[in-house]
């Protein structure tokens, strides 16, 4: 087991160097160089036309301009590793850190809480609707699982805002209370944050769910006709024992390995919701640093969605390996 | 499935067809991919021809009309009488000047009947035929007809659905030619020269399935050229929404090309003296041709979500183009969308055309395989 795991964290590695030149490529090619942009910010803000020659010549050694592409790249990257992104420009010259840190954690909160609807509200839809198959209710769900598939994220966001504007005279928006936007973390934030947060979930889980549910469902199905299932019948396991201990166990496998692709659903459809709901997670910020040309700021956020990705996969791997010890010898 | 299904299956003869009448059979069975296909249709004749199906231009402005509700056509007049033909009413725009509130009040004595095939407006070309024509489907032969509202400028909201759609219908067909093209001629090499090729197309595409979707197509988006016309950033769009598509294909394709490489059907076709392309072509690509149908048809619908969602950034599809996802951004501002939710219209057709494709991939892939009985 340990050595799988090591195994997979090896071939992590290179994949996610890999992605950090792809990202590097992109945003060189974003238009506007970064130091013009410096320029530019530096003339609105203090009058300076221009830098002086010493800072110039500093910026230029720090994100290697003028060199080739790989020496720009190899700058970048080893930064980045150990945490240094830079400077934004588009939010008053902070340090990218700073400004990432809290909106990826929320970013992260949402996405987990919401996988955790996904699954609390797939899994036991998904089983009642193949063991009752053809049932209306089995036809309902059939039906509202390919409208949830086919609705885009910020369609429903925007469907939601509508709603309760009619409904309830107000507009969803925002993850925090007014007095606690600013405020320090505290235990009524976070319960006020929990008490805000369902809306992004639910409106971020429908099409998973929708997915996993016709997953399961059908996975169910092909187990449920197996033998297996009328020996353990036959031999006088009770209805819920016969469900939930074996064709359960293994129609859930390709779940585990759909966890993955979740997760990358997820983290875009995070990214629209959030700038649709204004939420204070990951989606603005990429779109204010995309629309000002902040190169350096987009990157990181990129290449940090990259690795939340690449984690989730590994993490799915090793459940799918603890659940499902064949793959461990494949 | 191993249960039996409620209903006996209609007994088809199945002797003596080719797969492709079986598929289509088993296809037809299927009310829902039945449904689908022909909204699907009817979605994309009156898009494509939305020259003639648009009461007004894509760029008609119309003053004093602009953010009006939908007008909706009547049979009978404020009087309680009955009109054969229908009509609607004009609205005049009224502002409170106290609190700036908008309301559209109905002018009884603007009647303006509904007419099939009106000239009106500025020529166009009819499709591919030689001949210029100013014919619309539907229109009023004086006043207006805003049957989905008006925009902010005063644009008619129906026209521009039908302008936009052929944008988004047409960019889930063209980008997934393009991921089509590029997964099998990279799948086939791939498979077929295996070793050091392999590796790497394996590499790549390992990296391509790790990283984020869209967080990517928004750098990829947001790298393109300033100084692009509409057409060209059209296809830098397809382009951009096809560069993950192809990789599932590819690794089935690659999969595929392994499994039968060394099968003896393709031995016996070497033998004989058929070349590489025709073996690959003739030989091999037929295996995977239901495959390759229902990965199509569920990968349009990814497309179309992927555009709208681009272009409701801004940076997708941008004027003077238009498509529903960039009529959608202007809902971005929950003001004016509260205010004016006829401006959700085009996210409706979003939806619906997505639907039936899925609705469609969902039967192609009950047909694929047109011996079981699934």
């Amino acid at each position: 087991m340990i050595q799988y795991i090591l195994r997979r964290i090896v071939i992590a590695v290179p994949t996610l160097v890999l992605i950090s030149m792809l990202v590097f490529v992109l945003i060189d090619a974003m238009p506007g160089s970064y130091v013009d942009v410096i320029v530019a910010q530096n003339l609105a803000d203090t009058g300076i036309p221009d830098l002086t020659d010493g800072q110039r010549k500093l910026l230029e050694f720090r994100y290697g301009i003028g060199r080739p592409i790989y020496i720009r790249w190899w700058k970048w990257f080893s930064n980045f590793v150990v945490g240094e992104m830079g400077h934004s420009v588009s939010y008053g010259h902070k340090k990218i850190v700073d400004l990432i840190t809290e909106r990826l954690a929320l970013t992260v909160t949402i996405s987990f809480c919401t996988t955790v609807f996904v699954l609390l509200v797939s899994l036991p839809i998904g089983v009642y609707s193949a063991v009752n198959q053809y049932s209306t209710t089995d036809h309902i769900v059939t039906f509202f699982g390919f409208l949830g598939l086919s609705i885009p994220n910020f369609m429903l966001a925007l469907a939601f805002i509508v709603i309760s504007f009619y409904w309830f005279g107000q507009v969803p928006g925002g993850l925090f209370a007014p007095q606690y936007v600013d405020a320090p973390w505290s235990i009524p934030k976070v319960l006020d944050m929990l008490s805000r947060m369902w809306i992004p979930v639910v409106v971020l889980g429908t099409a998973g769910t929708a997915g996993y549910i016709r997953v399961l469902r059908g996975n169910m199905l092909d187990e449920l006709g197996r033998q297996y299932v009328v020996t353990a019948r036959a031999k006088g396991l009770n209805e819920v024992q016969v469900l939930w201990k074996y064709p359960f166990r293994i129609a859930i496998n390709p779940l585990i390995t759909a966890a993955g692709g979740l997760l990358s659903t997820l983290l875009g459809g995070e990214l629209i919701v959030s700038i649709v709901l204004n939420l204070p997670t990951m989606g603005p910020l990429l779109y204010v640093a995309v629309e000002n040309h902040d190169a350096f700021l987009a990157g990181a956020m990129v290449m940090l969605l990259s690795v939340l990705l690449v984690v989730g996969y590994l993490l799915a791997d090793i459940l799918l390996s603890w659940v499902d010890p064949r793959v461990r010898y494949e | 499935m191993s249960e039996p299904s409620m209903s006996p299956e209609p007994v088809v003869e199945i002797t003596g067809k080719s797969i492709g009448a079986l598929m289509w059979l088993k296809f037809k069975r299927s009310p829902l991919a039945k449904i689908g296909l022909g909204v699907l249709i009817f979605l994309y004749v009156i898009t494509f021809g939305s020259e003639f199906f648009a009461p007004y231009a894509l760029y008609e402005t119309f003053k004093e009309h602009e953010n009006q509700p939908p007008t909706v056509p009547r049979f009978v007049d404020v009087e309680g009488r009955f009109h054969l033909r229908p009509f609607v009413y004009g609205y005049e725009r009224h502002v409170d000047f106290q609190t700036f509130k908008v309301t559209w009040v109905l002018q009884p004595e603007q009647r303006f009947p509904l007419y099939l095939f009106v000239h009106r407006g500025e020529k166009y070309r009819l499709g591919p035929l030689p001949v210029r024509t100013n014919l619309h489907l539907f229109g009023v032969r004086e006043g207006y007809v805003f049957l989905f509202g008006t925009d902010f400028w005063g644009r008619d909201t129906l026209s521009r659905v039908l302008y936009g759609g052929r944008i988004s219908m047409s960019i889930g067909l063209v980008g997934v030619a393009i991921s089509l093209v590029l997964g099998i001629i990279i799948g086939t090499a791939s498979g077929y020269f295996a070793g050091a090729v392999d590796l790497v197309v394996q590499r790549i595409i390992e990296v391509l399935q790790s990283v984020p979707t869209l967080p990517l197509w928004i750098l990829l988006a947001a790298s393109l050229p300033k100084e692009l016309n509409p057409y060209q950033r059209y296809f830098a769009i397809v382009v951009v929404l096809s560069i993950f598509g192809w990789t599932g294909l590819a690794r089935s394709v690659r999969g595929m090309i392994l499994a039968n490489r060394e099968a003896q059907y393709i031995l016996a076709a070497r033998n004989i003296g058929a070349s590489t392309t025709r073996i690959m072509l003739l030989h091999l690509t037929p295996n995977i041709m239901s495959f390759l149908l229902v990965n199509v048809t569920l990968s349009i619908p990814n497309m179309i979500i992927g555009e709208t969602s681009l272009s409701f950034l801004g940076l997708g599809i941008r004027p003077p183009m238009t498509s529903w996802g960039a009529m959608l951004k202007e809902a971005q501002n929950i003001q004016s969308m509260v205010n004016n939710p006829w401006y959700l219209i085009p996210g409706l057709f979003v939806i619906v055309a997505v639907l039936c494709f899925n609705f469609v991939g969902d039967g192609v892939r009950d047909a694929a395989d047109p011996f079981s009985h699934r």
